[in-house]
């Protein structure tokens, strides 16, 4: 009656599916596997010529026009001070050219996801059947453990940059989405209602109502993702991305403790470089906009 | 008779999954209350027909949940009805296209609303301009015609700040620019000045009057406050529970209301400021013209009071009293009527407010007669029927 053992699948068949599923996307990959990777050229292209502008900058120069963009976004002396300094003890602690490198992946991983999750997201706040679809989606993205969607994406295009952003992007890309979701649909009704009273065409709409005022909701979107993708540098260097993450991942195997943690901490001085640059400049872009929140 | 600029025929609003299919339930007569248990869907308009004329302020009131606001939003069609037919100046919006809909919006009406609807991120001068920005017109034209609007509100100099950094009645001042910068011939307010503190109420509502006489427009105003309706409605509707209870000139609401809903909204109003002598006056008792005593008598006999007006050559000079002029002696019947012949008793102007009637009213056992600016005399106001009218009495009009 009772069997203590669970019901399950007979093991010949599980094997069975495995194999099947798995002889399958292998002769996937290897139908598709180049033509899909000739997809990526200009990309994988791009993130080498990114990647060498960097490193092949006089460090003076780079940390200039860092400082620069900095103070550009956020007027603010202090952050930009913080900037310098800490740009000076990666470089001092010779991480200069890791931090170049994964500087240059977590900048074309933002852009991309960006570039993709704000039309997504927009999408999906237009439409409640879309936001159905996507949401669980979002949600599997979140929490599926990183190392199971690199396997596929490692069968498909093996080992290096491209897969490597396409695993940072997988993972970072859903706060962009989701927020900008939310951001456009939280948009005051009053405000959308005076849009469309004086005739404003949906294009109209949302470039000159629903996204500057999502804007606050779509910049927290914008820095948890940066913050996303930092946090994949360690894994992204499993599968060959090189940077930060690559000595980290040695320290590991190796037990240099040290090694570890000033790295470590090189990820952290970005991560916070980024977020408070990010979010100094959403503030300053958001000032007129006070009234929105009590209104 | 002025045209006809929208007209409302048979217009039916349900919210929920399936309208039509309330609709015979509708027909049999269920509430709002029994429909919404029954099916889960809301009735927000019943059966409304309505003709709104060119240039009138014509006032929606209503309690709260009425369908106030469901029933000027079908005008820009913000909202689509379940049932029924709108027309602005002949077109059925309903069988406006896309495009055509964005043109007609653009162009044929504007909007003010209760909570601003400003655009935050936008200056004074470009939220104004907004409609104008819509239509594609030129940055320098359009917050050229901006400007002009602005200080027309009085509200010059104020056009790089933010609509945050401004009071209530100053963004509301920015709504109202905004809607008028079109050049729309419609305006429709939804409960515009509700959110405001009764002091600057009061001068938007002064601004919109002095507007109003310049511009001619058609206004459809929404308010919840009789005072405000009384004060700028041509003509004003009553909504109960999406039905329309009565339509007509601020007077007929007052004086005759249609139910005990309406009665009980007239209830509190201040008739004294609401209502002018002309609203409420009866007609002269008589009006005497004749040079001698006898003649003055011979005038008063076919009269039922015991007093009449005298009028001579400068006009209005005071009240006769049958008994005065009968206890002169036969003798002095062929004399010439002069002032200590007759009393003397303020007249009134006919568009004069209760209120500054009252005192004068009051002072005297005789109706004051009502006299316009040509010096004719129209009616008279006794204090009687002033204490009935403001005692809150009605009256059949
Ligand atoms: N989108 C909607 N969905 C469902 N019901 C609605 C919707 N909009 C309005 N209603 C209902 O229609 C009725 C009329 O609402 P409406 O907003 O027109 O009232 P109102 O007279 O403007 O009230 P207020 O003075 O509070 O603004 C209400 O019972 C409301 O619940
Ligand atoms: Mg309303």
């Amino acid at each position: 009656m009772f069997d203590a053992k669970f019901p399950s699948m007979d093991r010949a068949d599980l094997l069975a599916i495995r194999k099947g599923l798995d002889s399958g996307y292998r002769e996937f990959s290897r139908a598709y596997g180049d033509m899909i990777e000739t997809f990526f050229d200009p990309l994988l292209s791009f993130l080498i010529w990114f990647e060498q502008l960097l490193l092949d900058a006089p460090w003076w120069l780079v940390l200039t026009i860092l400082v620069g963009i900095v103070y550009g976004a956020t007027r603010s002396w202090k952050l930009s001070v913080g900037v310098f300094l800490s740009f000076l003890w990666v470089g001092y602690f010779g991480m200069w050219e890791n931090t170049m490198r994964t500087m240059s992946i977590i900048t074309v991983c933002t852009v991309i996801s960006i570039a993709l999750g704000i039309p997504i997201g927009i999408l999906m706040a237009r439409s409640d059947r879309v936001q159905m679809v996507v949401t669980p989606l979002l949600d599997v993205m979140q929490t599926m453990p990183a190392f199971v969607y690199l396997i596929p994406v490692v069968m498909l295009l093996g080992i290096g940059k491209i897969p490597g952003v396409i695993a940072v992007v997988i993972y970072a890309i859903p706060p962009v989405i989701r927020l900008t979701n939310l951001g456009i649909r939280l948009v005051d009704k009053e405000v959308l209602e005076a849009g469309d009273a004086y005739g404003a065409s949906s294009v109209q709409r949302l470039v000159g109502i629903q996204l500057p005022l999502s804007m606050p909701t779509i910049m927290a979107g914008i820095n948890q993702t940066i913050m996303m993708a930092l946090s994949m540098v360690v894994i992204a260097s499993m599968i060959g991305v090189k940077g930060l993450g690559q000595p980290v991942l040695k320290s590991i195997t190796n037990q240099y403790f040290t090694m570890g943690l000033l790295n470590g901490l090189a990820i952290v001085a970005l991560a916070i470089v980024f977020d408070r640059a990010s979010q100094a400049y959403a503030k300053r872009a958001q000032r007129h906009m006070g009234g929105l929140e009590n209104a | 008779m002025r045209d006809t600029q929208i007209q409302v025929d048979g217009l039916y609003k349900i919210f929920g999954k399936d309208p039509i299919s309330v609709m015979p339930l509708i027909e049999q007569g269920k509430t709002k209350d029994e429909i919404l248990a029954e099916t889960g869907h809301t009735v927000g308009l019943l059966d409304i027909n309505l003709q709104i004329q060119k240039g009138e302020t014509f006032v929606i009131m209503g309690l709260s949940g009425s369908g106030k606001s469901t029933l000027i939003r079908h005008f820009n069609r913000l909202i689509d009805p379940s049932v029924g037919q709108i027309l602005v100046e002949g077109t059925d919006v309903m069988q406006l296209g896309k495009k055509e809909l964005q043109e007609f919006r653009r162009h044929k009406m504007s909007m003010v609303f209760q909570r601003f609807g400003l655009m935050p991120h936008w200056s004074v001068v470009d939220n104004v301009a907004y409609g104008l920005k819509v239509q594609g017109i030129d940055k320098t034209e359009r917050r050229a015609k901006a400007q002009e609007w602005l200080n027309t509100v009085g509200l010059g100099g104020y056009e790089e700040q933010y609509p945050s950094q401004l009071s209530g009645g100053q963004q509301q001042r920015v709504g109202l620019a905004r809607a008028l910068c079109t050049d729309a011939e419609i305006l429709l307010m939804d409960e515009a000045f509700s959110a405001l503190d009764p002091l600057i109420r009061s001068e938007m509502q002064d601004q919109l009057i002095e507007l109003q006489e310049k511009l001619h427009k058609t206004i459809i105003f929404i308010t919840h406050d009789l005072d405000e309706a009384l004060r700028l409605g041509d003509r004003i509707a009553i909504l109960k529970d999406g039905m329309l209870v009565q339509v007509g000139p601020p007077v007929e609401i007052l004086l005759s209301p249609a139910d005990d809903y309406v009665e009980a909204f007239v209830k509190d109003v201040n008739r004294a400021r609401a209502l002018t002598v002309d609203n409420v006056m009866k007609p002269p008792a008589y009006r005497v013209t004749a040079e001698t005593i006898g003649g003055a008598l011979k005038q008063m006999k076919n009269s039922t009071g015991d007093y009449g007006y005298y009028f001579n050559k400068d006009g209005y000079q005071g009240i006769l009293l049958k008994e005065t002029l009968e206890s002169v002696p036969p003798t002095s019947l062929d004399d010439q009527l002069n002032a200590e012949n007759w009393q003397v008793l303020p007249g009134i102007s006919p568009d004069a407010l209760l209120e500054e009637v009252i005192p004068d009213t009051l002072a005297t056992e005789y109706p004051l007669p009502v006299i316009d600016d040509k010096g004719g005399l129209k009616g008279e106001l006794s204090r009687d029927c002033l204490a009935d009218v403001l005692g809150g009495k009605s009256r059949s009009v």
